[in-house]
């Protein structure tokens, strides 16, 4: 009787405790977070989670009556690996949304399964022009490069720089930066008489410098993965380009906020394109770089950070909108939003799902000691020049 | 024209010393260390942390990280390498590229993943420029002519020890001939412990001073691993003199080829490696009648 008794407790503790999971799974709406933490990429997942906790830290984590639950997984920055992880989160975590994707190429090892399992997959990071093509449910909140580099292409011809020589990493995101700028700047008048195409890997800038110095062109215009971008611009100092007259030029990345105060003063006065400065003046960027280096030990926020941040704000109100739902209906929702992140004014073009922005050109200045991407132009609603073809 | 060649044995000096402790450990016990670029990136570490993090003067960074990676390769001799020697080669190979691939792991956790940044002393970050308008125009980094003089200096040590000193001729006999050096009564163990632990400095030394020139970041070993293998495959393993005309050359052509035509930059190496491979298949500057 004693044995009877326990053993239907155990049972209705049994059923009780699925039920309760049962009720947990509708309950919650959640996330998975895909990111390169590990690896020579881990510090865009460094800085994405810690933006998307942060988001999630300052909205709360509940959303339309639903539990958020971020579940962050690492890829090591390998493809196959992010597309197992991607399959792992829909398959047995049912999650309702996939995030993250640091390169271009883990975004598009991802886009099959988005397609398949119906889940819209938000791309924080990757920059290439084309991953927005690759599914139906890519939504984009990071940036393309054909953006910062038209950008570019037309402002420099227009401020006594006619004469380029470009030096971009031999791989997908570089070829998109070269190809891009140099169409717009021939087309404004200017004259590239070299491509310099480096290998990712490579340890010595110092044949491909002195090329430069000998052209002598009016500006070196460089794309580079950000931590490479420091090497680059010390040895452009070390070997006197500077005095002989050459500017230094590029996309945002070689001046990543992350890592810029650390170049020294060999990055002043380099000007760049991109979306986003730490220093941005408005509102609502000091507000979210200080709650960053808040929960950060002072880590200052980069253009990953936004892109992470921005994402989660684009989720979290498709998730309102439509009672923590998920794929079809979600999807829709986070088409078109517009609002104003901390980067400025930003737009999720309904019809090409990429992220529409301010480009901004700025300059490196020293504020209060330390460096900073000073802004002092800005093109306003850059599309992604990659879709107009 | 002569800053290219002023680059390339900047370069090359760089990869001599990097590579110099693998090419003797290879001839003397006939043992492939690929960990051999992990020692490297520990001097290159122990230097920017110093100098960066602790105020360290860079000229006082340079000796320690060659006694601290000294003493580090004489432990792992002791410990981890002895009990390998009398196997396969393929089991050196898989044992020392496991240790490698923990180093890099090790400092991806400690370090950190980003490349590594360096602020040079002042007086080491000028440029003198000679001839200037001329096409002989030469543009010489002070820090890359610090380079010269140091390595240049080391190879004139290395080739005196080797040459003219008692352990010198002690270590010449147990590189051609370990069991009769030993039958002569020289403590072959001991010498090559010694020898060993010199090489992994030597390694930590240019880590240190390539950690500026050669960018620094947790896959340095593997990164360089390939250079320091052309090095000593056409250097040959049995003298210094070789691998340092080797590591010349193919700093010099690594350059020029990068300069020359950009696009093909990174296969020149490669290209010249294999020519000169079909051509003289033990290296180029190997000795008649050694192993």
């Amino acid at each position: 009787m004693k044995k009877r008794f326990f053993l239907s407790g155990l049972m209705a503790a049994a059923v009780l405790a699925t039920s309760g999971a049962a009720l947990a799974q509708s309950n919650t709406f959640k996330i998975g977070l895909i990111l390169p933490m590990t690896g020579p990429f881990a510090s865009t997942g460094k800085q994405i989670e810690a933006a998307a906790r942060l988001y999630i830290a300052q909205n709360g984590d509940t959303v339309a009556g639903q539990k958020v639950e971020l579940i962050v997984k690492d890829d090591t920055s390998a493809p196959d690996v992010t597309k197992r992880i991607a399959q792992e989160l829909v398959v047995n975590d049912k999650v309702n949304v996939l995030a993250g994707f640091g390169l271009t190429p883990l975004a598009l090892a991802t886009a099959p399964i988005a397609t398949q399992s119906k889940t819209p997959m938000v791309v924080m990071a990757a920059a290439t022009s084309s991953i927005t093509q690759a599914s139906p449910y890519v939504i984009r909140t990071s940036f393309t490069l054909p953006q910062a580099a038209v950008t570019l292409g037309d402002w420099a011809p227009k401020n006594g720089i006619k004469k380029v020589v470009t030096l971009v990493s031999d791989y997908g995101p570089g070829i998109d930066a070269e190809k891009y700028f140099k169409e717009r700047f021939v087309l404004n008048g200017g004259e590239v008489p070299e491509s310099l195409r480096v290998p990712m890997r490579n340890p010595d800038f110092a044949p491909f410098l002195q090329k430069v110095r000998d052209i002598k062109p009016d500006a070196l215009y460089v794309f580079l993965p950000s931590g490479i971008g420091a090497a680059l611009m010390k040895q452009f100092a070390e070997r006197g380009l500077d005095k002989a007259g050459i500017k230094l030029i590029g996309t945002g990345d070689i001046t990543d906020d992350d890592i810029l105060n650390g170049m020294g003063d060999v990055a002043l006065g380099v000007v760049t394109t991109q979306h986003y400065s730490a220093s941005h003046n408005s509102a609502v960027n000091k507000k979210f770089v200080a709650a960053f280096e808040k929960a950060n030990a002072g880590m200052r926020p980069n253009f990953m950070a936004v892109g992470g941040y921005d994402g989660m704000r684009v989720i979290y109100e498709a998730a309102k909108k439509t009672k923590g739902g998920s794929g079809e209906a979600l999807l829709e929702a986070m088409k078109g939003q517009l609002f104003e992140s901390p980067r400025g004014p930003m737009f999720i073009d309904a019809q090409t799902r990429d992220v529409v922005h301010n480009i901004y050109i700025r300059k490196v200045e020293k504020v209060n000691g330390e460096l900073f991407n000073q802004e002092f132009d800005v093109i306003k609603d850059v599309k992604d020049p990659g879709k107009s073809k | 024209m002569l800053t290219i060649l002023f680059d390339g044995v900047a370069y090359g000096m760089l990869l001599f010393i990097l590579a110099v402790g693998l090419s003797v450990t290879m001839g003397l016990m006939n043992f492939i260390n690929l960990a051999h670029g992990a020692f490297a990136m520990l001097g290159g570490y122990l230097t920017v942390v110093l100098s960066q993090r602790y105020g360290v003067p860079f000229l006082l960074c340079l000796p320690v990280s060659f006694l601290v990676t000294a003493l580090v390769g004489a432990v792992c001799e002791r410990t981890l390498y002895r009990p390998m020697y009398g196997k396969a080669h393929l089991d050196q190979v898989l044992f020392t590229i496991g240790l490698a691939f923990m180093a890099v792991a090790v400092t991806d956790y400690w370090m950190g993943s980003q490349q590594q940044i360096m602020q040079l002393p002042d007086w080491l970050r000028g440029r003198t420029e000679l001839f200037e308008d001329t096409p002989w125009r030469l543009g010489m980094g002070h820090y890359r002519l610090f380079i010269i003089a140091v390595c240049g200096l080391l190879t004139l040590a290395l080739q005196y020890v080797l040459s003219a000193t008692r352990f010198g001729s002690q270590l010449r006999a147990s590189v051609d001939d370990a069991r009769v050096a030993a039958g002569l009564g020289i403590r072959v163990n001991l010498v090559f412990a010694v020898t060993f632990a010199v090489g992994s400095g030597l390694a930590g030394l240019g880590g240190a001073l390539g950690a500026e020139v050669l960018g620094l970041d947790p896959t340095f070993p593997f990164k360089f691993m390939v250079y320091f293998l052309i090095v000593v495959a056409v250097g040959g393993t049995s003298s210094i003199t070789g691998p340092l005309l080797a590591a010349l050359l193919l700093g010099v052509a690594d350059v020029a080829g990068k300069y020359f035509v950009p696009k093909l930059g990174a296969f020149i190496v490669y290209s010249l490696m294999i020519a000169i491979l079909i051509w003289r298949p033990h290296g180029l500057f190997t000795r008649q009648g050694g192993k």
